[in-house]
């Protein structure tokens, strides 16, 4: 009894940082800088670990339990959602192509974020950051894992969704959303933390996380809606873990300003280009569509992003760079991106389509200074080939930029005619970028970006050919060699979506699930 | 009865992905775990060197000396993914929360004797630090480890460390208070008795290679902790002279410990049954930091007074190196 009235009753956060970095201790049988090896060569200071302030307060007995119950919850509706049928209820198949992309394009950078994670929770040496660090990690595989399981039962019904590890290290396009995460990952922790901690999970998840759980919502799947929003109070912590990352970094040390700023034009034009495909997912593949990408960029970057910005000018931070030609790009980039994919739709793991005339006259109105004046005509002049039985597949292979691996497809800043080229010579060697960004992000660390593995070379180089290829052996068909090297089965999960066994398929299950014919 | 409740029934034209298909031999139903972690990690194709270790690519077997023709060989017998973890470990935080509020409620801390009280404190205190220890290993095995299935158990591992020196963290609170867990920091940083597994659990944290500190943590520093300190001293020592609340308060660690035993067990097994080199270099492994780590823990076992802690120690190696050799290794 007397015991406890002499207890002394610690508030929260003194709680917290018992349960936490108390656990730590300053070594004296090992260096520091041998504990931590990674923690310098950044260049980043870091006076006082013992400023971080700790984003949220969560112990492992309160962590296992909530999560434990959004997991009991998600993965009843997951079953029910599968056992009722519930793919027969999207929108139109044309719908599942999106979650193709989300699976084989994005699912995979959430396995990679759990690896950085574990990374940066082992190399900072303030605890308070390992631990939120740690359970980020934690979480991402969680996002991994829910995401394959949500999305298992659409590949037991349709196509494209089949090799997902595999295509995400071989396939072209894919390779953009990969060399993303492979250059954070590489990256030392400080930059990986401004990198998705900040500049991906803070500044652009509303434009990556939302569109397509919201698009889920909008289009009849459950099983990802209900993914998406179980992973919401996640996001939100992890939101914080970012904001917090690059508050203590800036508080530091002044020196870090210059550090942190590069980073974050170099991850926001980064990230920002890696979200072509779902300006493209947004405005094109969602039967339903929740808005256009140019008012998402509005709403989630200008505005959202500008009061980030206004409120980070205290530490010196300025917005990022190349903003202006972004905001002259967001009427242009989804349909260039789809009109690339419309092309080369013999080579990629979904379908692709020209939109109906309705949805001609939705991206008219949402796009009235460009869509009528560039886009729609090749959208009909394409249309019109196809019905003539012309469907236009381009079979040579794209050059692409050396930094973000997209196609050249983006047009000059002021003149959406013209196709933007930039060079720069490396060593003897001449290198392309798509912009004056990719092209700045390339000079700062040549060493780093001449080492891409950019599939277009790789091709040409004869390394994406099956084992015991002989590209010498008559009528050798290159196309169809590097599609068997890519797993991607060619008429099924290729092509256009008019004649598809998707469309195919949908059509005949959703007729036997709702008549009785 | 049999009610015959039907559903619309279409045919799949798969059961499962290619690459889990390859795995398990068919194109099969698969499961959760299955789905969830074969072939995740990148293999081929990276972009860039990490520019933190410019000698490996980013994941790389490389990075350790055990050699497997196949890293998803290693399978987590518990089939633990995401989901069947956290719904594993939040059963056990209902019994660790129900055993907590039992003791609280009933306040069965104070009617500990406090000698026995004392001895708790000095003996399960420092090891908040070892379980941090086990937290940072953890991570880096998951971190620079290669194959899914054998690094996600590692981020489970991890964050179950942290747990267990949370748990650890509230005893302290709720036997003593703050200085107490300054008293066993000191006694951590300090204390005679303590600086053989601080210099142990230090010298852990620089070992690179994935394996050898899976090997030099999981098994041999967390194989003999955890059967010395919990299973003998505080179930079958403290608790007979009158500390069952302590084992009450620790069931979570010996129940842990028994869980992911098997799991430690089967990945020893398979690596070890893969290649006589790999067999010698965790028998080398486990010769060196078995017997540091035995080392360590005997000033430990002597804190629990009126025992033969030598003939203790002595039994849990024993018992340690049977379970070894029950995984193909002998030392």
């Amino acid at each position: 009894m007397d015991m406890q009235a002499t207890k002394k009753k610690l508030n929260l956060k003194e709680k917290y940082r018992a349960m936490t970095r108390d656990l730590d201790w300053n070594p004296s049988y090992q260096k520091l800088e041998d504990i931590y090896p990674y923690a310098s060569y950044e260049g980043v200071k870091i006076h006082d670990w013992e400023k971080w302030e700790d984003p949220f307060r969560l112990t492992m007995d309160a962590y296992w339990k909530y999560q434990a119950e959004k997991e009991r919850k998600l993965y009843a509706i997951i079953d029910a959602y599968a056992q009722n049928n519930g793919h027969l209820n999207v929108t139109d198949a044309r719908y599942l192509n999106a979650i193709k992309i989300l699976l084989t394009g994005v699912t995979p950078l959430e396995y990679m974020a759990h690896r950085g994670f574990a990374h940066a929770g082992r190399q900072f040496p303030g605890a308070g950051p390992r631990v939120a660090c740690l359970m980020q990690s934690l979480d991402e595989i969680r996002h991994a894992q829910t995401q394959i399981h949500s999305l298992s039962n659409y590949n037991k019904f349709y196509n494209g969704f089949h090799e997902f590890t595999h295509m995400f290290e071989r396939v072209w396009f894919l390779s953009v959303s990969r060399s993303f995460f492979d250059d954070a990952v590489s990256a030392g922790p400080f930059e990986f933390i401004v990198s998705i901690g900040f500049s991906f999970e803070y500044v652009l998840t509303n434009l990556l996380f939302v569109p397509f759980v919201s698009g889920a919502a909008y289009n009849g799947d459950m099983g990802t809606m209900t993914f998406g929003f179980s992973a919401q109070s996640d996001e939100a912590r992890h939101m914080t873990l970012g904001l917090e990352a690059i508050k203590f970094i800036l508080e530091q040390d002044p020196a870090n300003v210059p550090i942190v700023q590069r980073w974050i034009d170099k991850w926001t034009w980064r990230g920002y280009r890696v979200l072509t495909l779902v300006a493209m997912m947004m405005d094109y593949m969602l039967p339903k569509r929740i808005m256009s990408w140019k008012e998402a960029w509005e709403v989630y970057f200008e505005e959202n992003g500008g009061a980030l910005f206004k409120d980070l000018a205290r530490y010196g931070i300025r917005p990022p760079k190349w903003l202006d030609q972004i905001a002259q790009d967001k009427d242009h980039i989804s349909h260039q991106a789809w009109c690339t994919f419309y092309n080369y739709a013999l080579a990629a793991n979904f379908h692709t389509w020209i939109p109906s005339e309705e949805e001609m006259d939705w991206l008219a109105r949402k796009y009235p200074n460009s869509f009528d004046k560039y886009y729609r005509p090749r959208l009909e002049y394409w249309r019109e080939q196809a019905a003539q039985g012309n469907r236009f597949y381009n079979k040579t292979l794209p050059m692409l930029c050396q930094t973000c691996q997209i196609p050249m497809l983006f047009t000059e800043p002021g003149d959406p005619t013209k196709i933007c080229y930039r060079e720069a010579d490396y060593k003897g060697e001449k290198y392309h970028f798509c912009s004056d960004g990719c092209k700045e992000i390339f000079e700062n660390e040549p060493e780093k970006y001449i080492q891409a593995w950019l599939p277009v070379h790789q091709v040409y180089q004869g390394n994406c050919f099956p084992e015991g290829t002989d590209p010498t052996a008559e009528g050798f068909d290159p196309l169809a060699a590097v599609l068997r090297y890519y797993h991607l089965e060619s008429g099924r999960d290729n092509l256009d979506f008019e004649g598809s066994e998707d469309q195919r398929n949908f059509a005949a299950w959703r007729g036997q699930a709702t008549t009785n014919a | 009865m049999h009610i015959d409740l039907r559903t619309v029934s279409i045919k799949p034209l798969r059961q499962t992905f290619d690459h889990v298909a390859r795995r398990i031999g068919a194109d099969k139903p698969a499961s959760r775990y299955q789905e969830g972690s074969f072939d995740l990690q990148a293999t081929t194709n990276f972009h860039y060197r990490p520019t933190w270790d410019p000698d490996h690519k980013l994941f790389d077997a490389s990075r350790s000396a055990i050699r497997m023709a196949d890293w998803y060989a290693f399978r987590d017998p518990r089939q633990f993914y995401y989901g069947a973890y956290t719904l594993a470990r939040a059963k056990q935080q209902d019994a660790a929360e129900a055993n907590f509020d039992f003791v609280e409620s009933r306040q069965l801390a104070d009617a500990l004797p406090d000698e026995l009280k004392a001895q708790a404190l000095a003996l399960l205190l420092p090891l908040r630090h070892v379980a941090w220890g086990g937290n940072t290993n953890n991570a880096a095995i998951c971190a620079y480890g290669y194959g899914t299935t054998f690094t996600q158990p590692c981020i489970f591992h991890a964050l179950d460390h942290l747990g267990i020196a949370q748990y650890l963290t509230r005893i302290g609170l709720l036997f003593g208070d703050t200085e107490a867990l300054a008293e066993a920091k000191r006694a951590w940083l300090e204390d005679e008795r303590w600086q053989g597994l601080r210099r142990y659990v230090e010298d852990s944290f620089v070992i690179k290679d994935p394996f050898e500190l899976y090997v030099a943590q999981n098994v041999a520093l967390d194989g003999l902790l955890y059967a010395l300190v919990y299973e003998t001293l505080v179930d079958d020592v403290l608790a007979t002279r009158g500390g069952t609340t302590l084992a009450l308060l620790t069931q979570f660690m010996t129940e842990w410990f028994a869980e992911t035993r098997k799991w430690v067990d089967a990945t020893l097994k398979t690596a070890a049954a893969e290649s006589a080199e790999n067999k010698a270099q965790l028998e080398k492994w486990l010769r060196l930091w078995g017997e540091r780590a035995a080392a360590a823990l005997l000033p430990i076992a002597r804190i629990v007074p009126d025992l033969d802690s030598d003939a203790v120690m002595s039994d849990v190696v024993q018992q340690f190196n049977a379970r070894l050799a029950k995984a193909g290794l002998s030392l």
